[in-house]
């Protein structure tokens, strides 16, 4: 089978092929490497290339096959993993300069599971700064490109993930959501992202954003695939303290299930509307439709206090970040800088590595951050924000007991072009409206492709579901990308455009 | 709302520990002007009686049985260091010259 071919196989037919012994661990991976070769250069969506390492790993998976022996039923897949999530032996830079060149001591749970499970790892993706961003702009490496226009964004803050994905670099890769980082790049390169439930996936090693709303989840091309990866990740970690004791809900058989005949679908209204680029509505709406042409019963609900989930989160996720960017001090790893002048206190050098190694949009967070937090603020801002998840919490609780699923566009307009935003935060911060509820919720929530814009580029189309009740992203994403399937005779992404090939 | 003159922002960032050049501290006032003028309407949202949330999943707290379990190796924690000397981090003077 030629390179072009297998990278264009879904992981689970990869799997297939691999269990077949029709093809191997190493042709698969060479062929994904050479890919990355040929077209990342233009993409860049890898901060970190492990050709040696994932080699290795596909060598040893098929020397264990040989012998006959039962491996893992992704044994010899190979995925990508964003770069905030720590590999030992592989540099991890959050893309952060402050973390340049770090080598972290240890493995993050999920890509110990990736490891046992036989996973070659490709490389790490590229990310905005410490996940904060919504466009891989503020990565301290150059940004990423959308495969369907180079011109454009790939979303944020995993756009190496998802345009990995997109580009045919990588079957699967891994993301992190704390506002939409897996599904807003998920929906503007036409792939699929899911953030699972809080606690779902285990955040042992994850490089911290914001404690109470971060999660990572798989990113893939098809429904399918995300829940072959979420079942390999997922599960209960006793390292992470917030991990859920619960089993994970069968999302693979999910996946298969074929049939939403009497499920209730919600649409929430705030969540369309004006704000929404026309194209992306019309997206939206057809594939409501689809759904109840399925069997679905599509109802009608409301969630008020939405409305005010930006702010809270603008005010939530800047004070934890602050505290938890407080390690980045130049004292145990990453830079050291010396002030130019003056004595060379620890508090002199913090200050200046700091001012040194972080980029804008950090500076900025942290800043908010902890005005928020400080003397005199803290009840009006961080106080209230978190009030507002109450009621956010209670809209859901409300929402759920009216609909089994919730539905909504990922994001509010399809891929817009680099440095359209980045003057303007407040701009770019709303490009998470549609994504935030489920992160100050817990909730979990899934983005697929629903189809294209006028503009031609694709169209994210969310869904939500209870806590705990992943499965049913997994229903209803696999309902309605087959029947888009039927419709377009193939999948969105088939009609992105060629890349040229040309050697990074 | 106090408005963000660059005294304010230079004030938090080094409550924060990050220097800033005076260009850095210029954009920065006008930018968390429109951020904060944006994000404080939290507060007209919500009453005295509605109860906080500080985490998505209500959760206990966990501990683990109290027996030792291997850790990093110092050399492992030491690896990347900017500086370290017989097994410890080497880091600046903490305390002032006075």
């Amino acid at each position: 089978m030629s390179d072009a071919t297998l990278t264009r196989q879904t992981a689970g037919d990869l799997a297939a092929l691999l269990q077949a012994g029709e093809v191997s661990s190493v042709d698969v991976t060479q062929a994904h490497l050479d890919r990355i070769r040929d077209v990342d250069g233009a993409v860049h969506a890898f901060l970190h290339v492990s050709d040696a390492e994932a080699l290795a790993t596909a060598r040893a998976v098929d020397a264990r096959r040989a012998t006959g022996e039962r491996l893992h039923g992704l044994a010899g897949v190979p995925i990508a993993v964003k770069d905030i999530v720590v590999t030992k032996g592989q540099p991890t830079t959050a893309g952060s300069r402050i973390l340049e060149g770090w080598v972290p001591p240890y493995d993050a749970t999920l890509v110990e599971r990736l490891r046992a499970a036989g996973l070659p790892i490709l490389g790490k993706t590229n990310l905005d700064e410490f996940a904060m961003g919504s466009s891989t702009e503020h990565s301290g490496y150059g940004p990423t490109r959308n495969p369907w226009d180079l011109d454009r964004i790939p979303g944020g803050s995993g756009g190496g993930s998802a345009a990995a994905v997109a580009a045919y670099e990588a079957p699967l890769a891994i993301g992190t959501d704390t506002g939409g980082s897996i599904r807003q790049p998920a929906a503007v390169t036409g792939t699929v992202g899911v953030k699972p439930t809080y606690g779902g996936v285990s955040r042992y090693g994850l490089i911290a954003l914001a404690s109470s709303l971060d999660q990572a989840g798989p990113v893939s091309r098809t429904v399918l695939d995300s829940a072959l990866l979420h079942e390999v990740i997922g599960g209960h970690d006793p390292r992470d303290s917030t991990s859920l004791p619960e089993p994970l809900p069968d999302v693979v058989r999910a996946a298969h299930h074929g049939d939403v005949a009497g499920l209730r679908v919600g649409v929430v209204r705030e969540l369309t509307g004006d704000g929404y680029q026309s194209g992306v509505r019309a997206s939206f709406e057809a594939a409501v439709a689809l759904l109840a042409e399925a069997g679905a019963e599509i109802v009608d609900v409301s969630c008020p206090s939405f409305d005010y989930a930006l702010a809270a989160y603008y005010l939530i996720l800047p004070a934890e970040a602050s505290s938890n960017l407080a390690k980045f001090d130049g004292m145990r790893f990453g830079l050291r800088v010396e002030p130019a002048e003056g004595p060379i206190t620890a508090e002199r050098v913090m200050a200046a590595t700091r001012g040194a190694g972080f980029g804008d949009e950090a500076k900025r967070r942290i800043i908010l951050g902890t005005y928020a937090l400080s003397a005199g603020y803290y009840d009006a801002y961080y106080g209230s924000a978190q009030k507002v998840r109450t009621l956010i919490q209670r809209d859901f609780a409300a929402a759920f007991a009216k609909a089994d699923v919730l539905v909504s566009p990922t994001a509010p307009t399809t891929a817009f072009r680099l440095g359209e935003k980045l003057a303007d935060p407040l701009a770019m911060y709303l490009n998470d409206v549609a994504t935030i509820p489920a992160n100050l919720a817990g909730i979990p929530g899934m983005s697929l492709p629903s189809g294209l814009s006028d503009d031609g580029l694709p169209v994210g189309f969310q869904i939500l579901a209870p806590a705990r009740a992943d499965d049913r992203l997994y229903r209803v994403g696999g309902v309605l990308e087959a029947a888009l399937i039927e419709r377009w005779g193939g999948p969105v992404l088939s009609a992105a455009p060629e890349l040229e090939v040309t050697t990074r | 709302m106090p408005t963000f003159s660059t005294d304010e922002v230079a004030r938090v960032a080094a409550l924060a520990r990050i220097d800033l050049e005076p260009a850095e501290l210029e954009r920065l006032a006008g930018e968390l002007e429109v951020i904060v003028h944006a994000v404080e309407r939290v507060s007209e949202a919500v009453g005295d009686d509605t109860p906080a949330t500080s985490h998505p999943i209500p959760l206990a707290n966990v501990f683990r049985e109290d027996v030792v379990e291997p850790s990093l190796p110092a050399q492992d924690a030491l690896a990347a260091a900017p500086a370290s000397e017989d097994g410890r981090f080497l880091v600046p003077q903490i305390l002032g010259e006075d």
